[in-house]
This record gives C-alpha cells, sequence and structure tokens, in this order.
C-alpha cells in the first residue's frame, strides 16, 4: 500500500490488518506507552485546505506517538492563497523531502491528483464528497471492538448522503467487510443510483432502523436547508422531526444497537441530546480515541511500505 | 336536524362509479352512515322518507379535485360559509382547497385550522392542499413532511407555476419520500407572463397579449421528464391543450407516475367565449381554439383525464369589471360542477357512470380518501340529481358569493335535487 486514498478498492484482509495494528496501538496508548522510534527522522505533513481541528488534531497526535516531527499547514497560512496550484504545492512539498503526507481538499480527487505528483506517500483525510478513509476505519474499529465483528451486522447511515464522503467510505468498509448497509434520508440527500453502491435505501427512518445494530448519524450542514440555492429540505424542525435520531426512533433498532457520529453534532437537528449522550448507547466520544489508533496504524504501515520501496 | 331515525331514498336510481353499481332501488341512511341499499328494502322503522322523482338519480356526493376558497385573506370574494353552500346547491360534499390564499398554507397550523373549518360548516369535508413553497412563491420548500402529517391532501402552489426546474425536481423527489404528490398549474411562467387570451388570430384581433398554447405542453413535458427522474408523482391541474394531454397519454403508457384533471369550461367552451371582451371568460389557463377543447373530450372519454375538477376561483364584481387584459382571471364553478359535466352524456360523448365516475370515485382515489362511494358503513355523503331536469345559469343568482360563471346564460340539463352531508340535508 503506497498511499491511503479511499476505501473503495480495499481488499477484506488489507482492512482487517489495519483493524488489527490500530487494535493493538489502542492498548499501547492505553498503558501509556508511545513508540517514538517509529517514525523517527521521518516529515509528516498535514496539509488541511478544509478547515478541521478534529482530524487534523487526530493525524498530529497520531504522528508525534510514532516520533515523526509533524508540521500542519492551513490553507489560510499557505500560498494556496495567494494562487499557488494544486501541483505547484505538490513540487513544493517534494523539494521539502516530506515522507508522509496528510491531505484534506475540498475537491474530490484533489489527493489522487497531489499522488501522482508527489514523492510522499498521500493519505486521503477527506476529499471533497468523495471519500474519508480514515473516519471509516475508526468506525470500523468502533464496531469490532464493541460487537466483535462485522460481519452480518446491519448498519443504517441517516442523513445527508449525497454530500457525506463519511458515509461513502463506510458504504464500502462495511460492506467489503460483509455488513449489511443501509442509508437513510430524504430524497433529496440520497445520492443517484445509491442503490448500486450495494446498499439499501430507506425514506422512512423508523422502517430503516428496524433491527439494526448500528446507527450512524451524519451531520446536516445548514446550508441545504431553506431558500437559496443548496435548499434540500425546508428546516430543522422538520428535518428532525423526520431524521433526527430520538428515543422513539431509536427503539426500533436492536435493544443493544450502537450510535455513531463523526462529528461535530448539530444536537438537536440531527440528534437528540439525550441519545447523543446516553452511555448505553453512544459510542461517540470512543469514536475519537478510535481515530488516533487507526491513523497510528495507517501512517506505520505506509511508511513501513514506503521504506520496502 | 339529525335524523337517527334515518332516511329512507325510495324509487331512484342508485349510480355508484367506485363499484359499477347502476340499479333502481332503495338506499336506508342510519346514525349518518349508509346503513343498506339494493332493489329493495321493505320499510325500516321510522324511517323518513325521501322520494326520487322519475328517473332521479342517487349518487356518492361530489368530490371536487380543486377548489379556491376565499379564506384565508379574501372573504370579499368569497368564504368558506358561502363557498359551503355553493358546493351543497352544486351536490359537492368533499372539496379540495387550494393553498395560495393570504396567508398561504405553508404551515401545519393552517391545515389543521382549514380542515376544521369544514367540519364547523357541516355540510362540506375540506381537504387542505399544502403549499409546495413557502408563501406559494416558488423559492423555498415548505414543510411537505410536517404538513402532510398535518393533513395536506397533496402539494401545489396553486394559480402558480413552479417554474424553477430545479425546485421541480427537489419538490417531487421530496414529496415522494411522503408518498405525497405535486400539482402543478402547467404553463411555463415566462411564456404566460403578462398574457390574457389564447395566443392566435382570436387574440390578434382583439388586440390582446397573447399566451401560446405550447406553455402548457412545454411545462407538461418537462414535469414529465423530472417525475420520471425522481421517482415522483406529478398532477397536472386543469389541462387543456391537446399537445400536453398526448404528452401525459404516452408518459402514463411509460409507466411514469402522472395524473392530471380538467375543468368543465375547456371541454364546453373554446376562445370564442372571451367574444366581445367578456371578462368572466377570462380564465386561466386562458380558453382554447376549439380543437383543443375537441381533444379535452376525447382525452375524458379515453381516460387520459382522472377526473373533471370546478376548478372554482372566485372573483367579485371589481375583479373583472376591468379592461379585459387587466381583469382577474378565474371563474366560479362549484354550483355548475354537475350540469356541465352532464352536457356531455346528453352529447352522447360519454354514459353517465363515466360522467359521475370523473366527479366521484376518481378524484376520490387520487386524493387517498374514502368518500365518493357508496358502501355499506361508508359516510351518508349522497347527492340526489336529475339528469333530465332543465334550468339556466344566470350570474347574481347563484348559490353563494362568487357569481364570476364562465357560463352565463347557459341552458343545462341536470339538476341537483338535495344534497346529504353524513345522513343529514344540506341542499334541497
Amino acid at each position: 500500500m503506497r498511499h491511503l486514498l479511499a476505501i473503495e478498492g480495499l481488499h477484506p484482509p488489507q482492512i482487517g490488518q489495519l483493524l488489527d495494528l490500530a487494535e493493538s496501538y489502542v492498548l499501547l496508548t492505553r498503558s501509556g506507552k508511545t513508540q517514538r522510534d517509529l517514525l523517527r527522522g521521518r516529515t509528516l505533513i498535514n496539509l488541511f485546505f478544509e478547515d478541521s481541528t478534529r482530524t487534523r488534531t487526530s493525524f498530529e497526535l497520531a504522528g508525534k506517538r510514532l516520533g515523526a516531527d509533524v508540521i500542519n499547514m492551513s490553507v489560510s497560512t499557505s500560498s494556496v492563497n495567494k494562487g499557488e496550484t494544486l501541483l505547484d504545492t505538490a513540487a513544493t512539498l517534494n523539494a521539502m523531502h516530506c515522507d508522509l503526507l496528510v491531505v484534506r481538499h475540498g475537491q474530490s480527487g484533489a489527493p489522487n491528483l497531489l499522488a501522482q505528483k508527489v514523492d510522499a506517500a498521500v493519505i486521503n483525510a477527506g476529499d471533497g464528497t468523495h471519500e474519508h478513509p480514515t473516519q471509516a476505519l475508526l468506525d470500523a474499529l468502533t464496531i469490532r471492538r464493541r460487537k466483535g465483528r462485522l460481519e452480518g451486522l446491519t448498519v443504517a447511515i441517516c442523513g445527508d448522503i449525497a454530500h457525506s464522503r463519511v458515509a461513502r467510505s463506510n458504504i464500502h468498509l462495511l460492506s467489503t467487510m460483509g455488513s449489511r448497509v443501509r442509508v437513510i434520508g430524504p430524497p433529496t440527500l440520497i445520492p443517484a443510483e445509491a442503490g448500486r453502491l450495494g446498499v439499501e435505501v430507506f425514506h422512512d427512518m423508523n422502517a430503516g432502523l428496524a433491527g439494526a445494530d448500528i446507527v450512524m448519524m451524519l451531520r446536516l450542514q445548514r446550508e441545504r436547508m431553506g431558500g437559496g440555492s443548496g435548499g434540500l429540505v425546508p428546516s430543522a424542525r422538520e428535518y428532525f422531526r423526520f431524521w433526527g435520531l430520538d428515543a422513539a426512533k431509536l427503539a426500533r433498532t436492536k435493544p443493544d444497537a450502537l450510535v455513531m457520529h463523526p462529528g461535530p453534532m448539530n444536537r438537536g437537528v440531527e440528534i437528540d441530546s439525550a441519545v447523543a449522550d446516553d452511555p448505553a448507547r453512544s459510542v461517540i466520544r470512543e469514536q475519537v480515541e478510535m481515530g488516533v489508533a487507526v491513523r497510528m496504524a495507517v501512517l506505520d504501515t505506509l511508511a513501513r511500505s514506503g521504506a520496502n520501496g | 336536524m339529525a335524523e337517527p331515525a334515518g332516511v329512507l331514498f325510495t324509487g331512484v336510481r342508485l349510480l355508484d362509479p367506485a363499484s359499477g353499481l347502476d340499479q333502481p332501488g332503495e338506499l336506508l341512511v342510519r346514525d349518518g352512515r349508509i346503513a343498506d341499499f339494493g332493489a329493495s328494502l321493505g320499510r325500516p322503522d321510522g324511517a323518513s322518507v325521501v322520494r326520487g322523482d322519475d328517473g332521479a338519480v342517487l349518487c356518492p356526493g361530489l368530490v371536487d379535485l380543486r377548489a379556491a376558497l376565499g379564506e384565508p385573506g379574501a372573504e370579499y370574494r368569497e368564504t368558506i360559509a358561502s363557498a359551503a353552500e355553493a358546493a351543497a346547491a352544486g351536490g359537492i360534499t368533499t372539496l379540495a382547497a387550494l393553498p395560495d390564499t393570504s396567508p398561504a398554507i405553508d404551515d401545519p397550523a393552517l391545515v389543521r385550522l382549514l380542515r376544521t373549518r369544514g367540519e364547523e360548516t357541516g355540510s362540506l369535508t375540506i381537504l387542505p392542499y399544502g403549499a409546495v413553497t413557502r408563501g406559494c412563491r416558488g423559492e423555498e420548500l415548505a414543510e411537505l413532511g410536517l404538513l402532510a402529517e398535518a393533513g395536506a391532501v397533496a402539494f401545489t402552489d396553486g394559480a402558480r407555476a413552479i417554474g424553477s426546474a430545479r425546485l421541480m425536481r427537489i419538490a417531487l423527489a421530496y414529496a415522494a419520500g411522503f408518498g405525497a404528490r405535486i400539482v402543478q398549474h402547467p404553463e411555463d411562467p415566462s411564456l404566460a407572463a403578462g398574457g390574457a387570451a389564447t395566443e392566435g388570430e382570436l387574440a390578434t384581433r382583439l388586440g390582446l397579449p397573447g399566451i401560446p398554447a405550447a406553455a402548457e405542453a412545454i411545462l407538461v413535458a418537462r414535469d414529465i421528464r423530472l417525475a420520471a427522474l425522481t421517482g415522483g408523482a406529478v398532477h397536472f391541474a386543469h389541462v387543456s391543450t391537446g399537445d400536453a394531454l398526448r404528452l401525459i397519454r404516452q408518459a402514463k403508457a411509460d409507466g411514469i407516475a402522472v395524473t392530471c384533471d380538467t375543468a368543465p369550461p375547456y371541454f364546453d367552451l373554446n376562445e370564442t367565449a372571451i367574444g366581445d371582451f367578456r371578462t368572466y371568460a377570462k380564465l386561466s389557463p386562458p380558453l382554447r381554439r376549439d380543437e383543443d377543447r375537441q381533444a379535452v373530450l376525447a382525452a375524458l372519454v379515453d381516460g387520459t383525464i382522472d377526473a373533471v375538477a370546478s376548478d372554482h376561483q372566485p372573483r367579485d364584481a371589481d375583479d373583472k369589471r376591468l379592461p379585459f387584459a387587466q381583469a382577474a382571471p378565474g371563474g366560479a364553478g362549484l354550483a355548475t360542477l354537475l350540469g356541465v359535466t352532464l352536457a356531455q352524456v346528453h352529447g352522447g360523448a360519454m354514459g353517465l357512470m363515466q360522467a359521475i365516475g370523473l366527479l366521484t370515485a376518481r378524484p376520490a382515489a387520487l386524493l387517498g380518501v374514502a368518500a365518493g362511494r357508496l358502501a355499506k358503513g361508508a359516510a351518508a355523503d349522497l347527492c340526489l340529481f336529475h339528469p333530465e331536469r332543465a334550468w339556466q345559469v344566470e350570474s347574481g343568482t347563484l348559490p353563494g358569493k362568487a357569481q364570476n360563471t364562465p357560463f352565463d346564460g347557459r341552458a343545462l340539463e341536470g339538476r341537483v335535487l338535495g344534497t346529504w352531508k353524513a345522513g343529514r340535508r344540506v341542499f334541497g
């Protein structure tokens, strides 16, 4: 594995190995140990063209725990604002001898373009509405640790599927690993031919949640609501009524179903606080912990294959 | 006024398009419901008797798929009470009310209010349409889910077309998630803007700004494609041209979720009715050439058109006493819905069963309500009429407030003798 650009196309053993390695990093971190020699002398650049505190911090922490030199570049401080193209940026990064490049970009496919031009191993930290591979891996790790498996589980992904890279990566990963994936949302937020990705599509949330083992809620961006060019749902109150996760809708799932959310949450829009904060059901905070472990596993794997290659 | 002992209709021709029943017989109402019907029911205890005149027909109360009420906001044109009076006189017991009022029916509370106001009339069930867009302004999607939950039967911006293809796509897709239909006023707004009559020789002679008939087919063609794209259901209101009907006929054959209605003016009148600038015949869409009128009639007969609606648009004298292009479009239609439709039965175009079906069972099916049928246990919403009884439509003497009938002076055969709502006589 030279880069991690997408989940689509990965084989079950590759995913399984990443999750196994991540699992070992969970135990290592919990025991208070680090492995600062693994990436000693390597340079990791966090190149973020979109704001993100959570993902950037998670990669930064993962890199530091493995001993890498971590540099954060965000769009507001880089020369991209001065008209530099993506490929100019790539040339600059090559001159800096970057080993691992973590990229977030608003355009689908931007990390693929960079991967063609830079010497570093590229890790997609979210590109447009395409993929967010490490989010899907951390979600899978969270599920696997709680349920002991991925195969045979029914996972319902709810909300703005159309604009979600988290949904796409999760759909690919979970169906590759043998889960049954459902997507739930208003028709205006379900992308065309979603069923062709191997999922079952529901517009009625109560029907879609029936018997589910896992409920993954997605963030609804404010610009999707109301008027203007983006309006795809009429209002927050209507969205919450029909597609917000509350206790009544959650009661349709299996009694031990888990609630997940990639964050940051819109409480009262896509999720009721009573559900989001329910320690018996919500694993939202655990997802964050798994995020660091999964990113350590990804950096480790790519650094090793880079060294071998 | 309740008659707990019941009402026995005797000596009537029972006609129920929902079941295909057409036979002389009797029908018994008890506790507001149809208790029994058949060739002969004997003498039920204590029931009062309504004897049908020779040839009188007892059918389900009519279901009007489309009518504007003056309320809220235009009470000078019509009120719910005056519309209910006109509806009862026209044999109508269930009516779907358009939402482009002031304020528009774009809030769940307004849907509930209209339903309640209907119940308060005691004679008319009002089924509210919800607005597709807030304020029927054609910009932001209204809360279709909450409106549907409150009892909106379908969604439309009323007399206003949804002009943006993107907005129509979103509306069709979103409404489909709730199993709801979008009802379109099929007229391309950019082509229709400023027009007063169908573009052609007559409008040219009269010097009136024209609306090309193609404005209808263009929007119908677009929305059929959008229905196919989204899997949503579209309904075209008051279809008036042969071109549009050909598209709809083909779309139905292709299995696309498309339905449509028309209104009596479009199969009974043509553009010459605007004659000497008669503003009562100024309608939206405008009256068409006679070829189009004939095409509408043919589509009624072959079933392409799913229902005949009154398309009641109340206007007061001041709305109409203006130069033609400035006068408000729209015609009163509640009292004449049955009579003008029956003219096609007398003319031999269709049978009585088919004509009454277009006014009862078929609009009820489109609205998804249990009205419009004779069934044991169903609410006794009934219309007793005589198909041959003659009368003359005369503006100024019509029941209700709105007098703006495009049929002024028209002699009709077919008159409502009595209307019953939940077993209670509300007209005749």
